[in-house]
């Protein structure tokens, strides 16, 4: 056992047992950031504080939503939305924040793949990352089915039919999955469960791996340069914080994140108070009715683009690229046959290839939305077909890349 | 080295905007038909031309014309003939108390409707006197004297019990113009008025199977029950209430929703007690609003000037 003396102070106590000391400087303050890097870097911190936003939020909603068929709809929208204190702000911001948290996301993202911050060392940090995406899709999926309005019955059915695969036809599956042969009360239950304990549960998992993932290799800097943080940190200690290329996390690198944060926050207050449309949308306040399909039934924004992937093919083959848009993200570190850790800027053919990615996902994103209907879906089939090519093409190209 | 900031900031305002409009304001606009509000103008229907005579046109609402055989003017203590369950009934809806319609629906349009309601309501589509398809209200063919003379003595008499239009409230205006075939449950509104906080729930669960019979009337006449207007501030937006108030079939060829024929003023007056059903806390949202905005600007510039402070000794 080890040996315990009398604790001098609280922090003395604490410290012989948790080794507090040794922890925060492991976390933070000895925790090195490369100075060298701009506001794309507090991403990471503005996610954190969209997420505590969407949870302290949703435990508000927790205790006035009913999962059921019959009252759901009415205890957002009567319930909580008029007759509880504020609730109407909790469902903003919550509905809201789960739309920005994905702009936020794909900034995040893009960042990452425009400065090369998945490459030597930093594999498990975007393997984590596109992990998280993934379990943030499937939680804002499933907390779209709360509601019970016509386009949380609607995507319901459309995305659960996903899983009969076509000419497979495993419809027993997609029966499986609602607990019913249309989405009801079971499958309300379920997604409601999902929603409020297992995704979460594996997104905070998730977030741990994905901090951890970064302690070792650090974060990357705005020009690729490769940085001896042992060395760096030294002279920062001895005293030449000028001259350091490394800032300490807390407070060098938090003083920024949270300057971020705070001009992040006046614009999401904006879109929770004054210009929410976006984010909740129209049709999901008329109540789920099985007896009548929308016009038109479309994902939330963030789906559109691997929606119009689905779309333009015919079934089967529309599965296949569709499952390919879902996994492809996942292996970009082995993709990229390049080693330079650096700005697209300065990699050649791999710039020209960031940018059309960029282009072509926007496009995909406005054709998922649009009817099929004449040059929308030949914009949206050739967009879809652009976006299998960059991927196809993406070992060729870089692996004729010169070092940089 | 050059700060990049600005300029990356440049490119991911751009991005995001473009992605907004491309699949907010511009997806919209190619998703839904565009109808244009022609002001509640009316200008199918002819101006009415005739000077009306009030006492004139009381002798005929309440005598020749027979309008007090189906409708009731609380206002005159005229009570109708039967409740609201057998009067759906008998004609389908229940003819409406005129004691307010001179303030909440439009002169032309109640000249037009007495003499002709299949065309001022525009569902001749479904009713065509020729094939025998009688709206349930009856035209007026006149009493005897110049017929747009009477018709415009009745309107005046309409006018002259009811409220000044300045004075019609959202509640009064959605009542006459929608409540009889629209619930509006967030408002406790069924279509045979509003109800009631019964004691016993005996007598809750009779108000509740007359409302279902009234329904069932309701259903037959329409083809469908019409959908209940709690949320429709919110599943709909202004502009589409609006034009839709003022001509459904601009919206919806071949709908069995008459065009109802309320005022400008009375159209902005539904609208309001369908904002005060599906979005009820708006006024408190902009006044929270502001505040919080307030505070995050403040926080921002805290943040800022901390940010400043730590980064003295870095650079």
């Amino acid at each position: 056992m080890a040996h315990f003396t009398k604790a001098t102070s609280v922090k003395d106590w604490l410290n012989q047992r948790m080794a507090i000391e040794k922890v925060e400087k492991v976390m933070a303050s000895e925790y090195w950031i490369p100075k060298n890097i701009n506001f794309l870097w507090a991403m990471g911190m503005v996610l954190a504080i969209t997420f505590a936003l969407l949870l302290v939020s949703g435990i508000f909603l927790l205790m006035y939503y009913q999962p059921h068929v019959n009252t759901a709809f009415d205890s957002v929208n009567f319930t909580i939305m008029r007759e509880v204190d504020y609730g109407w702000l909790w469902r903003h911001v919550h509905g809201v924040a789960a739309s920005v948290v994905f702009l936020v996301i794909y900034i995040h993202m893009f960042t990452g793949i425009y400065y090369g911050s998945y490459k030597k060392g930093r594999e498990m940090i975007w393997i984590s990352g596109m992990l998280l995406f993934v379990t943030f899709s499937a939680e804002a999926f499933s907390g779209y089915m709360l509601p019970w309005g016509q386009m949380s019955y609607w995507a319901g059915m459309v995305i659960t039919n996903i899983f009969s695969l076509g000419d497979l036809h495993l419809d027993g599956l997609v029966e499986w999955i609602r607990g019913d042969y249309v989405p009801g009360q079971a499958f309300l239950n379920r997604f409601f469960m999902l929603h409020a304990l297992l995704l979460p549960l594996a997104i905070m998992g998730l977030i741990g791996l994905h901090f951890a993932a970064l302690r070792i290799p650090h974060v990357n800097n705005q020009d690729g340069e490769e940085i001896d943080f042992d060395v760096e940190a030294k002279k920062y200690l001895s005293g030449d914080k000028a001259g350091s290329k490394v800032i300490r996390f807390a407070n060098d690198f938090m003083s920024k994140d949270l300057m971020v944060v705070g001009i992040f926050l006046i614009f999401f207050f904006y879109l929770v108070f004054f210009h929410y449309g976006f984010a909740l949308d129209p049709v999901n306040f008329d109540p789920a009715d099985p007896l009548k399909t929308p016009a038109h039934i479309y994902p939330e924004w963030y789906f559109l683009w691997s929606y119009e992937i689905l779309r333009p093919f015919s079934v089967n083959i529309g599965l296949v690229a569709f499952g390919f848009a879902q996994v492809i993200f996942m292996l970009l570190p082995w993709l990229d046959r390049s080693p330079n850790a650096v700005p697209a800027s300065r990699r050649g053919a791999f710039s020209v290839w960031f940018w059309v990615l960029l282009a072509d996902m926007i496009t995909l994103t406005a054709m998922g939305k649009l009817p099929p209907e004449g040059i929308f879906s030949t914009i949206g089939l050739v967009a879809a077909l652009l976006f299998i090519a960059l991927w196809v093409v993406l070992p060729f190209i870089t692996k004729n890349e010169k070092k940089a | 080295m050059k700060n990049k900031e600005p300029l990356i900031l440049v490119i991911v305002v751009a991005f995001t905007l473009l992605t907004y409009w491309l699949v907010e304001p511009y997806a919209h606009s190619q998703m839904h038909k565009h109808v244009d509000s022609q002001n509640f103008a009316y200008a199918d229907l002819p101006a009415i031309t005739k000077t009306g005579n009030v006492e004139n046109g009381k002798l005929l609402v309440t005598g020749a014309a027979a309008c007090t055989g189906c409708h009731s003017i609380a206002k005159e203590n005229l009570p109708a003939g039967m409740d609201a369950v057998t009067a759906a009934g008998a004609y389908g809806v229940n003819p409406p108390d005129l004691s307010e319609a001179g303030a909440v629906y439009d002169a032309k349009f109640l000249a037009d409707l007495i003499k002709n309601p299949a065309h001022a309501l525009k569902v001749e589509h479904k009713f065509d006197a020729a094939k025998g398809q009688m709206h349930p209200m009856a035209s007026f063919a006149g009493a005897g004297g110049d017929l747009d003379q009477e018709v415009a003595d009745m309107v005046a008499y309409m006018q002259s019990i009811a409220v000044k239009p300045s004075e019609v409230t959202p509640k009064m205006a959605f009542e006459n113009a929608c409540g009889r075939c629209h619930a509006v449950k967030y408002e406790k509104w069924t279509q045979i008025g509003e109800k009631p906080s019964f004691k016993l729930e005996k007598d809750s669960l009779t108000f509740d199977v007359k409302v279902l019979e009234y329904q069932e009337h309701l259903t037959k006449y329409m083809g469908k029950l019409p959908p209940d207007l709690s949320m429709y501030y919110r599943s709909r937006n202004e502009h589409f209430l609006s034009t839709f108030i003022e001509n459904p079939q601009a919206h919806l060829e071949g709908t069995a929703m008459p065009r109802v024929g309320v005022t400008a003023d009375a159209a902005h007056k539904v609208i309001e007690y369908l904002a005060d059903s599906a979005d009820t806390k708006r006024h408190e949202r902009s006044s929270v609003g502001m505040n919080v905005i307030i505070f995050a600007v403040v926080f921002a510039i805290f943040a800022l000037l901390w940010k400043k402070q730590v980064w003295r000794d870095l650079h």
